[in-house]
């Protein structure tokens, strides 16, 4: 598919961020400039610690104090909204609600339509005949599934998701790929989604965004133009992963110099 | 069927005591046969004056208890949500909180008489700190990441304390809740023993006065069970907030 046309919906220019640490000073985000237009996925890959969540939690409105401008629709990011849906790495899903009543949780209000959105939403996922589960009787795909229909239930403009699939297994961790294919056509969100994941990244995104580490800064993106639905061993597919791969290695053997 | 093999220990051994206290091992003015603790039991209650002891012991434990929860609540939940206001009153309740608290007790009876309010204080005090404590850890260790989900749906404060702090904490204070109220009927015994013209625990005491060991073990029963029940009925009402933990 070809975003080119639609309108921006994101806008980052000039973001920095820094954390403070025993009076030290640790930059984590340098001149970070991104423009996401509405529809596209967007996949952020990095090594860990180079600032591709706190950019997440930046757009979801979790963290303050950064300069730049964060512009949603035209209009700065201020604190966390309705309009960004997020999935956390952890499913945190509340212990003491079933499935629906989590769905039905973030609610903007509540009505017959809105109660039809929560059940159409856990259909959505796969979840018809889990409404009342409790999260601890649920697998982790599942558990992640419903935080998923969570995130989505208000229709947001953006959904984020950290790392939603990190800690699943292989398996399950690709049948939550066509999940999500799915679920994306259907909605016709915008995604942003980080992972460490390359292979995970190309199989999804529209552009695939390639993080450097401290400070962390977009170091290159691709544009991916593969069809869905995509092959993992085609040759195409492979020669993205490995230019990706390749961003990668070649920061890896620079800093293994010192090492030996 | 599971439920009733707990009773066989206990029923053998009031069957040995029954058998003891027939054949005379036991005399009777130092442990009366179980038969006869019924009777005097049931005699007792044949004259009303059973049900008013019973029922003020109940009230006053019913009284503090409420006392108690209410302002342990509220101080639990600041001290829990709010670190400043934790650095200023929690040490103060902590020193407090190692005093015995039979200590206290020629000061309320000072300070209060001899009449109910003394004896309620001393209760409420009793279930004070269980609940105070629990509810106060309970909001403190809460898992910051579900607290990070309501701010994502834009939850305010106060939403936010009700729609995530408290179920989250609700566990914790259940269990302090139970503590809270075990440490009640603890605290009923000591003020009625100390002083009171009705209450079970002036029915033990005036059997330890008359010598009469009957009333004495009849009370313990009747404390034994007024405390199970009123545990039971805390379990029940927790439960609706705790189904989420039953498998």
């Amino acid at each position: 598919m070809n975003y080119q046309n639609t309108s921006t919906v994101l806008s980052i220019s000039g973001l920095n961020k820094d954390f403070y640490s025993q009076k030290k000073i640790v930059p984590v985000l340098r001149s970070l400039n991104l423009e996401i237009r509405r529809g596209e996925f967007i996949c952020i890959v990095g090594g860990s610690g180079c600032g591709k969540s706190t950019l997440l939690r930046i757009i979801a409105g979790l963290e303050n104090n950064y300069t730049g401008s964060v512009l949603l629709d035209e209009h700065p990011v201020q604190g966390p909204g309705t309009d960004r849906g997020v999935v956390f790495q952890e499913h945190r899903l509340f212990p003491w609600l079933t499935v629906k009543e989590n769905i039905a949780f973030g609610l903007t209000e509540r009505n017959s339509e809105s109660s039809r959105s929560v059940m159409e939403h856990i259909k959505l996922v796969g979840l018809s005949g889990f409404e009342q589960a409790y999260p601890h009787q649920l697998s982790g795909g599942m558990a992640q599934r419903a935080s998923i229909a969570r995130a989505i239930v208000n229709r947001p403009e953006i959904l984020l998701m950290d790392e939603p699939f990190g800690a699943l297994d292989a398996f399950t961790k690709i049948q939550m790929h066509e999940e999500v294919q799915h679920i994306r056509a259907v909605e016709e969100t915008t995604v942003i989604m980080v992972t460490h994941d390359i292979d995970e990244a190309v199989y999804l995104a529209d552009r695939v965004v390639v993080m450097s580490n401290r400070p962390g800064t977009i170091r290159n993106t691709y544009r991916i133009d593969i069809p869905h639905p995509r092959d993992r061993h085609s040759a195409e597919f492979v020669e993205y992963r490995k230019r990706i791969f390749g961003e990668f290695f070649a920061q890896v053997k620079t800093s293994q110099d010192y090492i030996i | 069927m599971n439920a009733l093999v707990g009773f066989i220990v206990p029923a053998i051994l009031v069957g040995i005591w029954e058998l003891l206290s027939r054949v005379g091992y036991f005399p009777p003015n130092w442990l009366p046969a179980p038969t006869v603790v019924l009777a005097t039991t049931i005699d007792l209650a044949r004259h009303e004056e059973l049900l008013q002891h019973i029922g003020i012991t109940i009230y006053r434990v019913a009284a503090g208890f409420a006392i108690g929860v209410a302002v342990a609540t509220v101080f639990g939940a600041l001290s829990g949500c709010s670190q400043w206001f934790r650095k200023l009153i929690d040490p103060l309740l902590q020193a407090l909180r190692n005093i015995p608290s039979m200590a206290w007790v020629p000061l309320f009876l000072l300070w209060l008489g001899i009449q109910e309010s003394s004896k309620i204080t001393l209760i409420a005090v009793g279930v004070f700190f269980p609940v105070y404590l629990n509810l106060m850890s309970g909001i403190m260790h809460l898992d910051i990441k579900l607290i990070e989900v309501g701010r994502v749906f834009n939850l305010k404060k106060i939403a936010l304390v009700r729609r995530v702090v408290l179920p989250a904490a609700m566990p914790a204070f259940i269990t302090g809740i139970r503590t809270g109220l075990g440490l009640g009927w603890m605290f009923v015994v000591a003020a009625e023993l100390m002083g009171a013209s009705k209450g079970l625990g002036f029915l033990m005491n005036d059997g330890q006065m008359t010598g009469r060991p009957a009333i004495i073990i009849a009370s313990i029963v009747l404390f034994a069970i007024c405390g199970k029940i009123s545990d039971m009925f805390v379990v029940y009402a927790g439960s609706r907030f705790l189904r989420y933990k039953e498998n």
